[in-house]
């Protein structure tokens, strides 16, 4: 079946438009109570129950106040810009998501409806481009609020994000060597013919996710906001709608990189690899069906978030540019060229990227995965200041008051 | 209490990892999220009811309450002791005198938004009149609800305070 063209397609386009866009803002709003209550249930509390059942209206609550409450300018920020930045750090947010395909194509009496607001063939490095522009927002509302806390929220984003999104463009590298192409569909449906990639590309798969808490600014990596010591950062000298649309952009961003790292490593919408549910000829049932896996999956991604969130401690500054450029940096470089030798090795001897030839990197990532965890990861702990300096402390058992 | 040092056990170098202390994290709370919830919630569990009522403490000192005797007077014998006792100065006492000669008061008012709550009304008290009550829902639409007359005291049906008992220090 063709694609689907012409005005149909604009029809269809601004339908996808509204659907995901309202999708995307639901969910937004619904997880921030989803954060809200199962971080409760983690400190066995109960959490926001009140407005509506099971706390159901919270956001719809929390949105309202929001909207009439009153909106603060200070005085000596930069006005244009502080304006400006939570629409720049709101936009790239929700923008990225329009490349990523949330189902098999549909067909209509009209052609073949892509799941995805735009089915762009260079989607990976449009996804790579809009998430990094981010940072913008985030580095100007600190800059432009003129105030010491804010400024170095700011600061602390804009060095974070160009640290980790080079770890996280070179993971993504192996994905693409073994998919061959930069289009989101291709890449789901090359992993439907061999396997989910977070297999075969378990190492890059970790560093991927490491590195989308940092992009996100999440905790362990939540240093621009970092409640402690900055007050909170880069939206300190916001209020009202405006700080709302960074907390929007926030869960929004989670969300866009929950759906990348199920594109890129857990075979998008593809329901298991093989199974003809998931192949064509398309059907409606089918989209559906698939619609159902990408979702599952995604929000399996963006439930970790909390997980993780209220179980790590975050990371001191220096700590975090230490993991970021001594760590994974050097280990995506050097498991993207494992990958390239690897996946030339098996074109070569004719075995090819398919089943047994992911098979086959599966095994190469197992052995590298325990060397990786046992003999890199041994040792390494986020001790004190003091840990390394002092030889005594290496010794047997560090039992010492104020040791940090 | 003994002061006690504890040493905290740092782990040892070498014997520790990044990727095993977060899953270790990462599954304490998760267990977390199936166990009891605290949380007491409170318009629909109080003291008195609800599936999780639980129980103040013997010794709490709340909003006061007058001992009637059994004529149904209050048994005030308006000695003077608790405004002097009070060192919030919230007891307001004018005492009168019938014509057997007993002491009585004419006007008996707690400031409860001054009171702070002290107990030593009650332990001065030679009658065991006055008593501060084990209650806290104490909500009133104006300051002035606040102070309690020596009827609003008598009509007070809460239990009294058990302040300290040397027998049982601790209340239980």
């Amino acid at each position: 079946m063709q694609p689907i063209t012409g005005t149909p397609f604009l029809i269809a386009s601004a339908i996808k438009i509204i659907v995901i866009f309202s999708m995307i803002m639901g969910l937004v709003a619904l997880w921030t109570l989803v954060e809200r209550r199962l971080c409760a249930f983690m400190q066995n509390r109960l959490g926001p129950n009140r407005v509506g059942p099971q706390g159901l209206l919270q956001p719809a609550a929390d949105g309202l106040k929001n909207i009439f409450k009153e909106e603060t300018l200070p005085p000596f920020a930069d006005k244009a810009l502080f304006m400006l930045a939570p629409m720049l750090s709101f936009t790239p947010a929700l923008m990225t998501f329009c490349v990523i395909p949330m189902a098999s194509p549909l067909p209509t009496k009209w052609g073949l409806v892509s799941m995805a607001i735009a089915d762009l063939p260079v989607g990976f490095l449009f996804i790579l481009a809009i998430s990094s522009l981010g940072v913008y927002g985030i580095a100007l509302a600190g800059w432009s609020s003129n105030n010491k806390y804010s400024l170095l929220g700011g600061l602390r984003a804009s060095a974070q994000l160009i640290s980790y999104e080079i770890a996280m463009g070179l993971a993504a590298v192996s994905v693409l060597i073994l998919a061959g192409n930069i289009t989101p569909h291709e890449i789901i449906t090359r992993q439907h013919d061999s396997f989910w990639f977070a297999a075969p590309l378990f190492i890059a798969f970790f560093v991927f996710l490491v590195a989308a808490f940092a992009e996100t600014n999440r905790l362990p990596f939540d240093m621009p906001e970092a409640e402690s010591e900055l007050i909170a950062g880069y939206h300190t000298e916001y209020s009202a709608m405006k700080f709302s649309m960074f907390f929007i952009a926030e869960y929004a961003n989670m969300l866009t990189a929950s759906a990348l790292l199920v594109t890129l490593f857990f075979g998008g919408w593809d329901i298991f690899p093989g199974l003809s549910v998931s192949a064509p000829p398309w059907s409606v049932t089918k989209t559906l069906l698939t619609f159902g896996a990408f979702w599952t999956k995604t929000l399996f991604f963006y439930g970790l978030y909390i997980w993780v969130r209220w179980t790590l401690p975050r990371f001191r500054f220096d700590q975090l540019m230490d993991l970021g450029w001594k760590f994974m940096l050097p280990l995506a470089l050097g498991f993207a060229m494992v990958t390239a030798v690897a996946a030339w090795a098996l074109v070569a001897s004719g075995i090819g990227l398919n089943h047994k030839g992911a098979l086959a990197l599966f095994g190469l990532n197992v052995v590298l995965a325990i060397a990786l965890f046992y003999g890199l990861d041994k040792g390494r702990i986020i001790g004190g200041a003091g840990m390394r300096a002092r030889p005594e402390l290496k010794a047997g058992i560090v039992s010492h008051l104020g040791a940090d | 209490m003994a002061i006690t040092v504890k040493t905290v056990r740092r782990p040892a170098p070498g014997k520790t990892s990044y990727v095993r202390a977060a899953l270790k994290g990462m599954r304490l709370t998760f267990t977390h999220i199936f166990q009891k919830k605290w949380t007491m919630q409170y318009p629909e569990e109080t003291s008195q009811q609800g599936p999780e009522a639980w129980t103040i403490s013997k010794r709490w000192r709340g909003t006061h309450r007058m001992e009637v005797d059994e004529n149904g007077k209050a048994k005030c014998v308006a000695c003077g002791l608790c405004p002097q006792v009070c060192p919030a100065n919230c007891i307001k006492l004018v005492p009168g005198e019938d014509e057997h000669g007993n002491r009585y008061p004419l006007v008996y008012e707690i400031d409860e938004f001054r009171c702070v709550f002290c107990g030593y009304c009650q332990e001065v008290c030679p009658e065991e009149a006055i008593h501060v009550g084990v209650h806290y829902q104490n909500a009133e639409y104006s300051r002035d609800g606040f102070v309690y007359d020596l009827e609003r005291l008598m009509k007070q049906s809460h239990d009294v305070s058990t302040l300290w008992d040397p027998a049982d220090p601790k209340g239980e």
